[in-house]
């Protein structure tokens, strides 16, 4: 339908020319208001357990008998991967259930039409917002991996802005995903047959490598494997420049790709 | 009691009474085969408050959101504010407010955050924001529970919140979609009163119902809908006027009223046989049921009252239920 593509195409931005999409941004941020303290508890108490547990604990044992794992410690080898993974998991939560509540519970999208605000203000200003919170989460992330003392160099500080990448490659997707659904029971499927298998076998807890070459060759297309190798990277040091680009080019192509599909998705949905 | 300066109408430019707001010509809306609103053509006046009166499914909802422009026009002409909502939604959406049918607060945020929160949506500043929220919530006298969640406010409230919240933006347009469907008698009559009051600051209201006492009460002018057309407009003495007779007398027998219908035939030129009762359109209520009597009926219960304007809307959209 050509009247649908140029449906509220004038572009009027704010008073101070401030786009409009900070406005839908604010209605999120006031949300917020309400959770944050839980939110962010979660944020440190997930890395510090999975740290532990798994880093420490499970890491001895790992130390002792393979002599490391690709030259480092496995608490070294895991944080990294471990932190790609929290990305996927935060952002994949935030873009499944919120953007479904927005669209049949709590209508808050059809709120934001009534309004100067488009369909693309509405969906930029709620994915701005999960990349604030991938931002807050990968930071604190790395803050406790400073407190496990597994960081070496100050360019570990970019393991935070290839953690919102990750995050945002599964986001962008899944918001077009979601705003597709009649109901959530897409939600758990996705988790089970999607994110958790990814989460397992995408190199967070073992080398890729050491998968049979035909699972290699899935995992290697998977966009975890990409930011869990992007992250370990720039954590350890040891990632060249192509692999980096690589890495990124994929990560930021899914992002996009989504961020167009999430529109046409949220267009089709919400704009009847 | 009213003197709110919640509503600067002068700082606008001075805005004519009367001035086209809202022109469709042809007006359609299809949702694939289904044709919602099958080619209405009307104008709604600066200051005016006219009503879409019509059963479930008539066109009307469709109808408001494409004057909303929340949702794109099918084919024909829509203008609202003199601008064209395929090009100039935003703007035009900042000065209509919207009352949609389902309410879209915020449930989990508190009354005045939510007010708060929609007036960011229309780049209003904070102070301003703040300024109004206070004066709307006098208004829909809610300003005691400004600080509770919304989850916790009954239906009523829920719905004067979701009024004031359209009114934070000071629109020239108010939209209301079946303001007060599911209300208490008392929550509809406050709701009813307020809307009177912004009717009077010369707030431009277009209102769906299909609540035959709220039409009399809100609208000057209506359209009755029936299947995506138009039946008949006017204002709502007018239709009656045009539509039915000055007063309906309704009887009641005993017996079958089909066994009786026969005897009245030639009474008056037109008469409805229901279930229950048979109602008699006539001019002179008193002379008709003389008549009756004269021809040796005697029903078990009369009532002589005036015509309304459910007469009219159960004529021309029918008494078979529609769903």
């Amino acid at each position: 339908m050509s009247d649908t593509a140029s449906f509220g195409a004038v572009h009027t931005g704010g008073r101070l020319g401030a786009p409009r999409w900070l406005r839908s941004l604010a209605y999120w941020a006031y949300q917020y208001k309400r959770t944050w303290r839980g939110s962010v508890t979660t944020s440190f108490l997930y890395p510090v357990l999975y740290l532990a547990a798994l880093g420490v604990g499970l890491g001895s044992l790992v130390d002792h008998h393979a002599h490391a794992v690709s030259g480092v410690s496995y608490l070294d080898f895991l944080a990294p991967g471990l932190l790609a993974s929290t990305a996927m998991q935060v952002g994949a939560n935030e873009a499944m259930y919120p953007v479904m509540d927005a669209i049949k519970w709590g209508r808050t999208y059809f709120a934001m039409l009534a309004t100067p605000l488009t369909v693309k203000d509405v969906v930029r200003g709620h994915l701005v917002w999960i990349a604030f919170r991938l931002l807050t989460v990968c930071a604190i992330y790395l803050a406790i991996m400073e407190a496990f003392g597994t960081l070496r160099s100050g360019l570990a500080v970019f393991a935070i802005p290839a953690g919102v990448l990750t995050g945002l490659a599964f986001v962008a997707p899944l918001a077009a995903f979601a705003a597709a659904q009649e109901s959530d029971r897409g939600f758990s499927a996705l988790y089970r047959f999607g994110l958790i298998p990814l989460f397992l076998f995408s190199g967070t807890f073992f080398p890729v490598s050491q998968l049979p070459r035909w699972l290699q060759l899935v995992a290697d297309a998977t966009p975890l494997y990409h930011g869990v190798a992007l992250c370990r990277g720039v954590v350890l040091g040891d990632l060249g420049l192509a692999a980096a680009a690589v890495h990124t080019a994929y990560l930021v192509i899914l992002a996009v790709v989504g961020y167009v599909l999430a529109v046409r998705s949220y267009r089709k949905r919400l704009v009847i | 009691m009213d003197p709110s300066p919640a509503f600067p109408a002068a700082t606008r430019a001075q805005p004519r009474l009367g001035e086209p707001l809202v022109v469709a010509r042809g007006l359609v809306k299809r949702f694939g085969e289904f044709v919602a609103v099958d080619g209405v053509d009307f104008t709604i006046g600066r200051g005016e408050s006219y009503g879409f009166l019509g059963p479930n499914g008539a066109g009307k909802t469709s109808t408001m959101r494409m004057i909303a422009c929340m949702s794109p026009v099918s084919s024909g002409t829509l203008r609202v504010l003199d601008l064209d909502p395929s090009r100039h939604g935003p703007e035009i959406r900042g000065r209509i407010g919207l009352v949609p049918q389902e309410d879209t607060l915020d449930l989990e945020l508190t009354v005045l955050d939510n007010l708060l929160v929609y007036g960011r949506y229309f780049d209003l500043p904070r102070p301003i924001i703040r300024e109004r929220a206070d004066e709307l919530l006098e208004f829909v006298q809610l300003n005691e529970r400004a600080h509770d969640r919304v989850e916790s406010l009954s239906g009523g409230m829920k719905r004067r919140l979701t009024i004031a919240r359209s009114l934070v933006s000071d629109p020239e347009l108010l939209i209301l979609d079946e303001p007060t469907t599911g209300l208490d008698p008392q929550a509809r009559h406050l709701l009813w009163d307020r809307l009177y009051r912004l009717r009077r600051r010369g707030v431009t209201l277009v209102i769906t119902t299909h609540y035959m006492d709220e039409a009399e009460q809100l609208c000057e002018r209506l359209a009755v809908m029936d299947r995506g057309r138009f039946a008949a407009e006017g204002a709502p003495q007018e239709l009656i006027a045009r539509y039915s007779t000055r007063e309906v007398v309704e009887l009641r027998f005993g017996a079958e009223p089909t066994d009786v219908a026969r005897r009245l035939e030639g009474l008056t030129e037109r008469r409805e046989v229901l279930p229950d009762r048979i109602l008699l359109y006539s001019d002179d209520g008193d002379a008709t049921l003389g008549e009756v009597h004269r021809r040796g009926l005697a029903p078990e219960s009369t009532l002589v009252r005036r015509s309304s304007l459910e007469d009219v809307f159960l004529h021309l959209t029918g008494r078979t239920l529609v769903d």
